[in-house]
């Protein structure tokens, strides 16, 4: 339980009820210091020490760039990436005479690629303009000189305008809360914007306000506002309010935070204090981090890798042309003189010639520009981005249920999925389903509730009782939806069976008195907002966490109707269990609906929870109780308390808690059932539930008095201890409490998450479980989702036990290094397998500095971690420290605000959109629907996406180095002169038009194996784990196969033409000739190699990779048709000269062969004797040809398995 | 209760638009492919066909190879006085204009040669591939007389003293090839063809017909040729296939063709006019006649290459078959 309301710390602080309002905080007294120093003149902004304070206007932007800084700013961001200034610099060198080719010729191409990339952050910046300006458009309506509220724009807002706020309209800024159409001053508030959630929240003026209900009684209000500087944090507020010479504290309960929404109430007034950029939402509208895959990061050393060869080679060229320049005059003569060095310029000069080679080293620079593939960029990110596409529009990660497809928030962490090494995961949400069902419950030492839950079932398997295996299963479902045959619905959150207590049965229990309490302090003690439904009676609760809900929902079902809370009191429809005997239908739809202000509860409604067959209804009473006090939760007190007056006069504390902290509170003189209930809790826990424990008190109006004397002083006290004080009165009063029992609820294993959990783990992913649960919810979690496993050796690690508090760390200590000991000396004998499970406590000393290696060590060497009762904060650092400890790739996966840092934290965050509101979604990188989309997301996307990065990348590095080789070797051969061996644009064309397509294709539609064997393989994942396709010697070999490609194309080239004719009318081979020939050759070797390296050809690729080919020779012949003055050398070089050649045709086929034969070699070789995990499988899917399952066939076992999951869920 | 389910599913996807990702082949990735995979049989058959492919087009061109007939004279070391053995008298020599430089080599035709029979001449460690010297010419100036000063790019050869534009301009056109050939049969001499040895395209749209060659080769130092002044550039084909650079500093150019056979042993005497100074950067020059066949002049290197990649894909398809059977997987 406390767990589940860990995770609801943060939203509960949005809460009302609270009187431990700013705990943790006593900034109260610093309000005018430093960080408190706002200072807000209400209903009066034209003062002139408003004026002065110059706070900023409430116009709102949201854009990157203004029209005026987006061609700097967005220029800047592109020039950011190393390769980009390369070639800018490239570009800007091209106009001088240094360029070895036309400056257009390497203009364009990195024109049209920063320009598309700026294109794209024009629209983006565009769109978010338009929201701006629709935003800042708004109307309100605003207090004026003339005591009227006028409509204005929301960008015309200003700090201290008073405005009024009508229902289902955005508050324009952060406002203060005066009053609402409420007497008592609260209104409703939606919050879907920022947090995600859909259930409202009350805010609550402050009293001294909250008369003001009308327009005119703003004439003569005047305050003054302190209050803390713009901050982001949403669930805290400090303030002061100064009106009417009085000083009263503001709190998060007076502010109503932009962009959330009224609900429920009619209007509000409120003073604007914080405007446009310093509200909350936008102040917390920051980038979440940006985070670039392994393998990204790894190409910028590869691209260094290339720049230093780029060097390299550029220098080698300048040293042998600065000798042979240098050579050309030698003595005063003339050496090769049809060069004229004796008038030469600079860049050739002899006697000059260390500045010629200077010169000449940047033009080699340039010219071999072709090393650093341009395009690689862009091209990743339009394969990245299609990729998402696919991601999101996989039918297999749709859930029908809330109508969720996957969705890639980000692209650029695709084959990152594909390296997962460990998965951090919470359970609450994200393992289980979190909706939370009521099970079972033991109330005044008798258990009760007969269902069986999902962990007890797999731990009765576990156990080997096979007869109760499925059979039981699917006949308890059979039962339990028998037994709602009636009323044909399940309820949400209610999975209770028990006869004995059921359709007020109850009465006749021995315990009926204790009963009735147990369902009343269910029914009573919570912050849940009821919505009755106008035409059928029936209410909903808005609740802060599904638990709660929970409770109301099983109060209900048994009789104990919550339906109306105002600030002052909590209504309940309520079974009196004294006179409530069986009333026969007609008795009472005659008699009692008039009688005695009872109210008759509708047949229909109470239909579902009466299913037995004499159709017996219920007399039910309406019972006020006066709420007097809030004890809230909180992760500290791990309990919440309730004082109300009931109808008699009473005045009880209701209180609900976490076991640990209640027993040692119940009263000395009432422990009847304390053993047995204890057991209960224990046996509820095994059984994976969640459990609660439930006791009362009543209090003497004298103690009463005197405790709230004390409470009252205690939260009015405005020094530092506040806090403290208020939690000691509050302890004071929750101490000798009866027990009536404890509650258990279920939070029930999502569908298919063991399966995922065995696929992910036969795929070598490891798999920790980050929970605030109790450690025995979360072994028991972890049996049954196959975490845990019979034959693992588990080792504990807890201090709950411990004593003294001194101790823990020197025994935190002494068991890591125990059990990391133990841990070593047994792995080297045998390969058990080890389950690691610690604490929250315990984590809280392994995390510290002196620990963290043992216990990295110790984790790393276990096949699952199950983290319990750990803290939000714990989540992120056990996962920067594996992060950093491991350097492998972390993915986190959660659902709650509560797992939000360790999503940001983590390499991938993946976020589950379910019923926890978007808060984790937000932050994530992926959202899934469910938990077991993370295997379809991880073993097929992932190792796709992977595989295809990966490819793409070494293919581009090849091909590449392939082209910008055969340039190296033609300089050779032209004197290291810079004379690049092409024309101008087909050089500038390589990377756009005759290679970028097919690796466009391999990128984005490679297939190594089909999906359907990604997954019954899960071991081919762990190619992405151990980086095989993206690995040094890898790159490194592909970089080798480029150059020796490269050799081919140009000496297999060269030499077969040397002197001769190459044709039959004896012409020979010139400059022109050769540029084509070897470029052909090059275009063919590149395309031909990618349809070698692929094994997936649909027909996009047979259209990209023959399409380039083709392409080529249409463009020389379109090339070729143009004036000479524009073709230069390429004209009618391929119709006239080329074409008509058989020697040209069979040069191709030589070279193209000769280039590709080595790589078929050895793969051929390497498939054959040392194959990877992907080649074995291809082999075996070829060998044991299954017939692939056709659509029908797979949509029929769709169908069969939707079918399942109905029956599970009756 | 599936039936039930088939009733109520098509009435809640018309009641709200659903987010369910449409089907399509494309976006499942599920587009009909055809997936090869490199077997031992796959890669035995391929390497197998390679061979069958390459080893007949390597015996064919091999054998189209035998049958041109090439002869090839190096003449810059012979056409030389005897007395002038060191570099820098070879280089007085060729440099002075007033003496004498023909030169009379003598062949014996080894084989019949039919007609036409190419004759071209070889410069080696001539770098006419350099980025200055390739750069050097102007397209424009060469193809209309109304460009004639577009020199930019021709320095040092752009203009004469005067400032007058030099058509054509540039280093490539400057050292245009000098030597002359003369063949002789048995005293009768043979024609050498000198049309159409540049290529069409060269001479109709590259070089205008309108163009005419002017103050070429007037200032000090004269690098190569003369060129007639009263002939168009489209029609001094020996310039053209002159500026129509090499792509190696190793190369061959057309000079002529002679339109009758030469028999086997008919005894040619040349007369070289040895012009060119090779001396200089330690070029060479070489006469070469030859005859053609369907794949060019004489190539061995084609289809020996062939030959090697056709048996090593037959090597590699053996040893692949015998390590599959002495090691199946």
């Amino acid at each position: 339980m406390s767990g589940r309301r860990g995770r609801g710390i943060h939203f509960s602080r949005l809460y009302s009820f609270s009187c431990f309002r700013g705990s943790f905080r006593d900034e109260h007294s610093q309000i005018g210091q430093k960080g408190y120093s706002r200072v807000v003149y209400c209903n009066d902004p034209d003062n002139s020490e408003q004026l002065m304070l110059r706070y900023r206007s409430n116009y709102v932007s949201t854009t990157k760039y203004t029209a005026i800084n987006f061609i700097p700013k967005s220029l800047f961001e592109q020039f950011r990436r190393v390769a980009n200034i390369y070639f800018l610099v490239v570009a800007c060198v091209s106009f001088s005479p240094l360029a070895p080719y036309t400056a257009s010729s390497i203009l364009w191409p990195l024109l049209v690629v920063i320009g598309a990339t700026m294109a794209k952050e024009a629209v983006e910046d565009w769109r978010r303009r338009k929201q701006d300006v629709e935003a800042n458009n708004r109307k309100v309506k605003v207090y004026d000189r003339n005591h009227n509220f006028q409509q204005t724009r929301w960008k015309k807002l200003r700090v201290g305008d008073l405005v009024k706020v009508y229902k289902d309209e955005y508050f324009p800024a952060d406002l203060l809360l005066l009053s609402s159409s409420y007497e008592d001053g609260i209104c409703y508030v939606e919050t879907t914007n920022l947090d995600g959630e859909t259930n409202l929240k009350v805010k609550h003026a402050l009293d001294v306000t909250s008369s003001l209900h009308e327009d005119n009684s703003f004439q003569h209000f005047k305050a003054i506002i302190k209050c803390e500087d713009p901050n982001e944090d949403l669930y805290a507020f400090v303030g002061t309010l100064y009106y009417d010479g009085q000083q009263y504290p503001l709190s998060l309960q007076q502010l109503l935070v932009r962009d959330s929404k009224l609900r429920n109430t009619e209007f509000v007034y409120g003073v604007v204090v914080f405007t446009g950029h310093d509200t909350k939402v936008m102040q917390n509208a920051t980038d979440p981090p940006s985070k670039r895959s392994k393998i990204e990061r790894k190409m910028d050393k590869i691209i260094y890798v290339l720049f230093s060869l780029l060097i390299l080679v550029s220098f080698i060229g300048s040293f042998f042309f600065g000798i042979s320049t240098k050579k050309d005059i030698d003595d005063g003569k003339l050496k090769r003189w049809y060069l004229r060095p004796d008038a030469a310029t600079v860049f050739y000069d002899p006697q000059r010639s260390a500045l010629a080679a200077f010169f000449h080293f940047l033009t080699g620079l340039m010219l071999y520009g072709y090393l650093i593939p341009i395009s690689l960029y862009v091209s990743i990110e339009v394969v990245k981005v299609l990729q998402t596409i696919f991601i999101n529009r996989d039918q297999d990660m749709y859930y029908e249920e809330t109508d969720k497809p996957a969705h890639a928030r980000t692209s650029n962490l695709n084959e990152e999925l594909g390296q997962v090494d460990t998965i951090l995961s919470d359970k609450t949400g994200t393992l289980t389903c979190n909706s939370m069902d009521f099970v079972k419950c033991s109330i005044a030492g008798v258990a009760y509730g007969r269902g069986m839950t999902e962990v007890e079932r797999a731990l009765a398997k576990r156990k080997g009782d096979t007869h109760h295996d499925s059979g039981i299963t699917s006949s308890n479902i059979q039962r339990s939806s028998g037994d709602r045959a009636g009323s044909g619905k399940s309820i949400k959150g209610f999975n209770f069976h028990d006869e004995r207590i059921m359709n007020g049965q109850w009465v006749n229990e021995p315990h009926a008195d204790m009963i009735q309490k147990f369902f009343r302090v269910l029914a009573l003690c919570h912050t849940a907002i009821p919505e009755v439904n106008q035409e059928t009676g029936e209410v909903a609760y808005e609740a802060e966490s599904p638990d709660e809900a929970a409770f109301v929902i099983a109060a209900r079902e048994l009789g104990f109707e919550f339906f109306e809370r105002t600030q002052t009191s909590i209504s309940l429809h309520e079974l009196d269990h004294k006179s409530g005997r069986k009333i026969d239908r007609t008795t009472v739809q005659q008699n009692v609906p008039h009688a005695c202000g009872l109210e008759l509860k509708n047949s229909s409604h109470i239909g579902h929870v009466s299913p037995s067959p004499e159709n017996v209804l219920f007399l039910l009473r309406v019972r006020s109780y006066t709420l007097l006090h809030i004890l809230e939760f909180s992760s500290a007190r791990r309990r919440m308390s309730v004082i109300v007056k009931n109808a008699e006069n009473q005045l009880l504390l209701l209180c609900k808690g976490a076991d640990s902290v209640m027993f040692e509170r119940l009263s000395e003189d009432a422990q009847d059932s304390v053993a047995i209930t204890m057991d209960h809790i224990k046996r509820y826990s095994e059984a994976g539930l969640r459990t609660l424990v439930v006791a009362y008190r009543e209090l003497s109006e004298l103690e009463y008095r005197s405790w709230e004397e004390e409470f009252l002083t205690a939260q009015t006290s405005l020094n530092a201890d506040r806090d403290a004080l208020i939690e000691a009165a509050a302890d004071k009063i929750e101490r000798d409490l009866i027990l009536l029992g404890a509650t258990a609820v279920e939070d029930k294993l999502q569908k298919g998450v063991p399966e995922c959990i065995e696929k992910l783990e036969n795929a070598g992913i490891k798999i920790w479980v980050i929970t605030g649960d109790k450690m025995e919810t979360a072994i028991n979690i972890g049996y049954a989702c196959s975490l845990l496993r019979e034959d693992m050796k588990q080792i504990v690690i807890t201090l709950d036990s411990a004593e003294i508090s001194d101790l823990e760390k020197k025994e935190t200590r002494r068991l890591l290094q125990r059990e990391g000991k133990l841990q070593l000396s047994s792995s080297e004998g045998n390969s058990i397998p080890f389950g690691l499970i610690i604490d929250g406590k315990s984590l809280t000393f392994a995390l510290s500095k002196n620990l963290e290696d043992s216990f990295l060590d110790l984790a790393n060497n276990c096949a699952s971690v199950i983290c319990c009762r750990s803290t939000p904060k714990q989540k992120a650092l056990v996962t920067r420290l594996v992060k950093k400890g491991t350097g492998r790739t972390m993915l986190a996966i959660g659902d709650g605000a509560n797992d939000v840092g360790m999503l940001q934290e983590a390499d991938i965050g993946v976020g589950i959109s379910g019923v926890e509101g978007m808060q984790a979604a937000m932050s994530s990188d992926f959202t899934i629907a469910q938990f077991r989309f993370l295997e379809r997301l991880l073993l097929v996307h992932g190792h796709w996406c992977y595989r295809r990065i990966s490819m793409m990348i070494c293919y581009f590095f090849y091909k590449n180095i392939a082209f910008g080789f055969t340039l190296f070797w033609f300089e050779a051969h032209a004197s290291f002169s810079g004379q690049p061996a092409y024309n101008d644009w087909y050089m500038s064309f390589y990377n756009v038009f005759f290679t970028s397509l097919p690796v466009i294709a391999l990128g984005v539609f490679d297939q190594d194996v089909s999906a359907r064997l990604c997954l019954k393989n899960p071991e081919l994942y762990q190619e992405g784990i151990h980086n095989i396709l993206f690995s040094w010697p890898r790159i490194l070999g592909w970089m080798l196969n480029g150059i020796i490609s490269s050799m081919i194309i140009f000496f297999f080239t060269t030499n077969s033409v040397l002197h001769q004719a190459f044709r039959r009318d004896g012409r020979v081979v010139d400059f022109e000739v050769l540029g084509v020939m070897m470029y052909t050759c090059a275009v063919w070797t590149v395309n031909c190699q990618m349809a070698l390296s692929i094994n997936y050809f649909t027909w996009i690729q047979h259209f990209f990779i023959w399409g380039s080919i083709a392409f080529w020779y249409a463009f020389l012949v379109m090339y070729g048709a143009m004036s000479p003055r524009i073709s230069t050398t390429a004209y009618q070089v391929f119709v006239e000269t080329c074409a008509p050649s058989p020697f040209f045709w069979l040069e191709t086929l030589l070279v193209v062969v000769s280039a590709l034969l080595p790589y078929l070699l050895y793969r051929s070789f390497q498939t054959e004797f040392n194959p990877m995990i992907h080649d074995v499988i291809q082999r075996r899917r070829l060998e044991s040809p299954e017939v692939e399952a056709p659509k029908e066939l797979s949509g029929k076992i769709g169908k069969l398995r939707e079918e399942d999951s109905l029956l599970s869920k009756l | 209760m599936s039936s039930g389910d088939g009733s109520s599913e098509p009435s809640s996807k018309i009641s709200k638009i659903s987010k369910k990702p449409r089907y399509s082949r494309f976006t499942q990735q599920e587009l009909p492919a055809c997936k090869p995979i490199l077997t031992p049989g796959l890669v035995i058959t391929i390497l197998i066909s390679l061979a069958i492919i390459f080893i007949p087009i390597g015996l064919s061109s091999i054998s189209a190879s035998e049958n041109v007939v090439e002869l090839v004279d190096r003449y810059d070391d012979v056409c030389i006085p005897s007395n002038s053995s060191n570099h820098d008298e070879k280089i007085g020599f060729i440099q002075d204009a007033a003496t004498n430089k023909t030169c009379f080599r003598t062949w014996i035709v080894p084989k019949k040669m039919n007609h036409p029979i190419f004759v071209y001449y070889q410069l080696d460690n001539f770098y006419q591939n350099h980025r200055r010297y390739v750069k050097s010419r102007s397209d424009h100036q060469l193809w209309s007389p109304k460009s004639e000063r577009a020199t930019k790019l021709c320095e040092p050869e752009a203009q004469n003293d005067d400032d007058k534009p030099i058509v054509p301009c540039g280093l490539i056109a400057w050292s245009l090839f000098n030597d002359t050939y003369r063949f002789s049969r048995n005293d009768d001499a043979i024609e050498i063809n000198k049309k159409d040895i540049a290529w069409g395209s060269d001479r109709t749209k590259k070089f205008g017909s309108d163009v005419y060659p002017k103050n070429f080769q007037t200032r000090g130092l004269i690098g190569g040729a003369k060129l007639n002044e009263s002939i168009p550039l489209s029609q001094q084909e020996d310039l053209i296939v002159w500026m129509r650079t090499a792509a190696l500093p190793s190369f061959r150019k057309l000079y002529g063709r002679i339109e009758t056979d030469l028999e086997a042993n008919d005894k040619i005497t040349i007369e070289i006019q040895n012009n060119y100074n090779t001396y200089s950067f330690n070029g060479r020059k070489k006469l070469v006649i030859s005859t053609t066949t369907w794949i060019g002049g004489k190539n061995d290197f084609l289809g020996r290459m062939y030959m090697t990649v056709g048996g090593t894909s037959l090597f590699f398809a053996i040893a692949f078959s015998i390590l599959f059977v002495i090691k199946p997987r």
